[in-house]
């Protein structure tokens, strides 16, 4: 039985963002026409002149956002993903992060939740552009409730973070409960010795379930959520390698520069172990529900367990050959 | 209180801003930008000597008035009036854009003192000075804040979405001044993109403008002063400018943008620059 939030990632971002500017006066939201659509619209409420809509720009909102926060603000600097980070990446990269401001970037539409605009909107190159420039933390929620708990904690550091959500609600995986640590991952199913999921935002659920399918197949595989791409819980990730000889990725991104890759550049300076990447592979997408995109686009749990199960023994039966 | 150069005064410490972007030009063997320095010297020279409220002793106060050199390339000049200012020892200068210097090619809020804020490649700084302005007036503090434009980063686009917002947001603490020395890289502004007209540009974008003469001290102290105290909108100070301005070789030619000057052309421009005492 599939459970879904009963709210975005957008708003439940924004229940946090009011929490924490209740507490922080000197906390400031800013957005490029998107104040109300990426969830400030109850922070704007209670305290109007923190919100600031400073029109469609997304590159003069970052650097705005870049001059208050030099000027002793914690700006929330709201778009979306592709415009956030792309358009704006050189704001993000040289205003932002190289004097280490405290802004954080937070983009919505990530992945394929940009859903039925299209390519236009969908921020499947986020992650790599942002885990590329220096002192940046970036960060993928998987819902609602985690969304919350990670931005409370990311609000207590002094520094970029790029905070990546999606549009509408999405499967419910986790509760108030959830834990976050910058750099830290998230065990979700310990047990499993044949492989690794090590997976993050909106096909985590998905992850899950492809685990559960593939268990009943006799494939033992443990599911890792990596909520912080960087920094990386490189330990983590070794040490599940270890355990299982087998690692998979499952990223709403392209698998070109994200995750997988994050993954991957660990991988091969601490532990070389076989590597499947599942995301978008390389390519451009389309418009369609987010459902039917995450179908589309290989993250039908039966599709990603078949994947990994063909991966599993493709190298199991090589190494039997050289054996 | 700050005591407040007179017009004299500050004639000599924009001589002295010329020297030291001559110093830079040619001992710190960057290559640097002494054509786009020199042009905006007398400018620098009125803010940091006399309209802004700035403390080199605390660098950080935050009571002062701020400024972005948003034409990046021209920080020698800045340099050169924040070591004037006492900011920092003047024996950094000569190691502008050389491996461990504290001055950047581009300026550096962590590592200069007296950089109010990261700027530098072309079309950022009004909107960084722009949020700067925004967070002034949500603190309530009476500061001001200048951006240093030069004209040929008008071409780019994000400067308009800044003009746009800035007076959607009324912000009256912000000074915009454009270095009108009608040169950029390649070439002349009025032949790679004209940028006329240029006064009603902004006054279309409901802008307050002043122009001056921005080699003029009277006139630029006047018109930064009257900036200052403007309300309701944000001003924009178009100074007419040459560039190279001060050293008679580098005047209006623009292959000084960016070179370093032969042991010749240094002794030439310094004599030149030497004052009335000399």
């Amino acid at each position: 039985m599939i459970q879904y939030d009963k709210i975005s990632s957008r708003d439940a971002f924004g229940n946090a963002l009011l929490r924490i500017a209740e507490e922080n006066p000197l906390l400031v939201g800013i957005g490029a026409d998107t104040t109300k659509s990426m969830g400030m619209q109850k922070l704007s409420e209670k305290y109007p002149e923190r919100v600031i809509n400073i029109g469609i720009a997304e590159q003069n909102m970052t650097a705005v956002a870049a001059g208050m926060a030099a000027t002793g603000f914690q700006v929330y600097a709201a778009s979306y993903a592709p415009f956030s980070t792309l358009r704006a990446a050189e704001q993000v990269r040289t205003f932002i992060a190289y004097p280490n401001l405290d802004v954080k970037i937070v983009g919505g539409l990530g992945g394929l939740s940009g859903n039925i605009e299209g390519v236009t909107h969908q921020g499947l190159e986020d992650v790599a552009v942002m885990r590329s420039i220096p002192n940046m933390t970036v960060v993928i929620p998987a819902d609602a409730a985690s969304t919350e708990v990670i931005t409370e904690e990311i609000a207590r550091i002094r520094g970029p973070v790029y905070l990546r959500l999606g549009r509408g609600a999405v499967e419910k995986v986790f509760d108030a409960g959830y834990r976050f640590q910058i750099g830290k991952a998230n065990v979700l199913k310990a047990d499993g010795s044949d492989a690794a999921i090590i997976c993050n935002g909106a096909v985590v659920a998905r992850a899950l379930r492809a685990a559960q399918l593939l268990d009943a197949n006799g494939v033992k595989a443990r599911v890792i959520e990596m909520p912080c791409v960087k920094p990386i819980d490189a330990d983590a990730v070794v040490e599940s390698a270890a355990a299982t000889g087998a690692v998979i990725t499952v990223e709403e991104h392209n698998i070109i520069g994200g995750l997988g890759s994050a993954v991957a550049e660990v991988l091969g300076g601490r532990r070389p172990s076989p590597l499947l990447r599942i995301g978008i592979e390389d390519i451009f997408t389309e418009s369609a529900p987010h459902n039917d995109l995450l179908d589309r686009y290989g993250f039908r749990p039966e599709d990603m367990a078949a994947r990994i199960g063909q991966f599993l023994s493709s190298f199991n039966s090589k190494n039997e050959e050289e054996a | 209180m700050i005591m407040k150069s007179s017009v004299a005064e500050l004639r000599e410490a924009a001589r002295l801003i010329r020297r030291d972007i001559i110093d830079i030009a040619y001992l710190a063997e960057g290559p640097s930008h002494p054509g786009p320095a020199l042009s905006i010297a007398d400018i620098l020279a009125a803010l940091y000597f006399r309209v802004m409220d700035a403390d080199p002793r605390n660098p950080g106060w935050a009571e002062r008035d701020r400024l972005v050199l948003s034409k990046g390339h021209a920080c020698p000049a800045v340099y050169a009036a924040l070591a004037g200012r006492g900011y920092f020892d003047r024996a950094w200068l000569t190691t502008v854009r050389r491996l461990g210097s504290r001055l950047q090619g581009h300026p550096d809020m962590n590592k200069t003192p007296g950089i109010d804020i990261t700027s530098g490649s072309l079309g950022n700084g009004l909107s960084l000075g722009l949020g700067i302005a925004l967070a002034l007036r949500l603190l309530r503090k009476n500061c001001g804040v200048f951006v240093i434009l030069g004209d040929g980063e008008l071409q780019e686009g994000m400067i308009w979405e800044a003009v746009m917002a800035a007076s959607a947001q009324k912000a009256d603490n912000l000074t915009a001044i454009v270095d009108y020395n009608h040169f950029q890289s390649c070439g002349g502004t009025d032949e790679i993109v004209p940028l006329e007209p240029m006064r009603a540009k902004w006054e279309s974008f409901n802008w307050n403008v002043f122009e001056i003469n921005g080699h003029d001290m009277e006139e630029i102290v006047s018109r930064l002063e009257m900036a200052k105290r403007f309300t309701g909108r944000p001003t924009v100070i178009i100074a007419h400018t040459v560039k190279g301005k001060g050293v008679s070789f580098m005047e209006a030619d623009n292959s000084w943008h960016q070179r370093i000057p032969s042991k010749e052309q240094y002794d030439t421009a310094m004599r030149e620059l030497a004052g009335g005492s000399e």
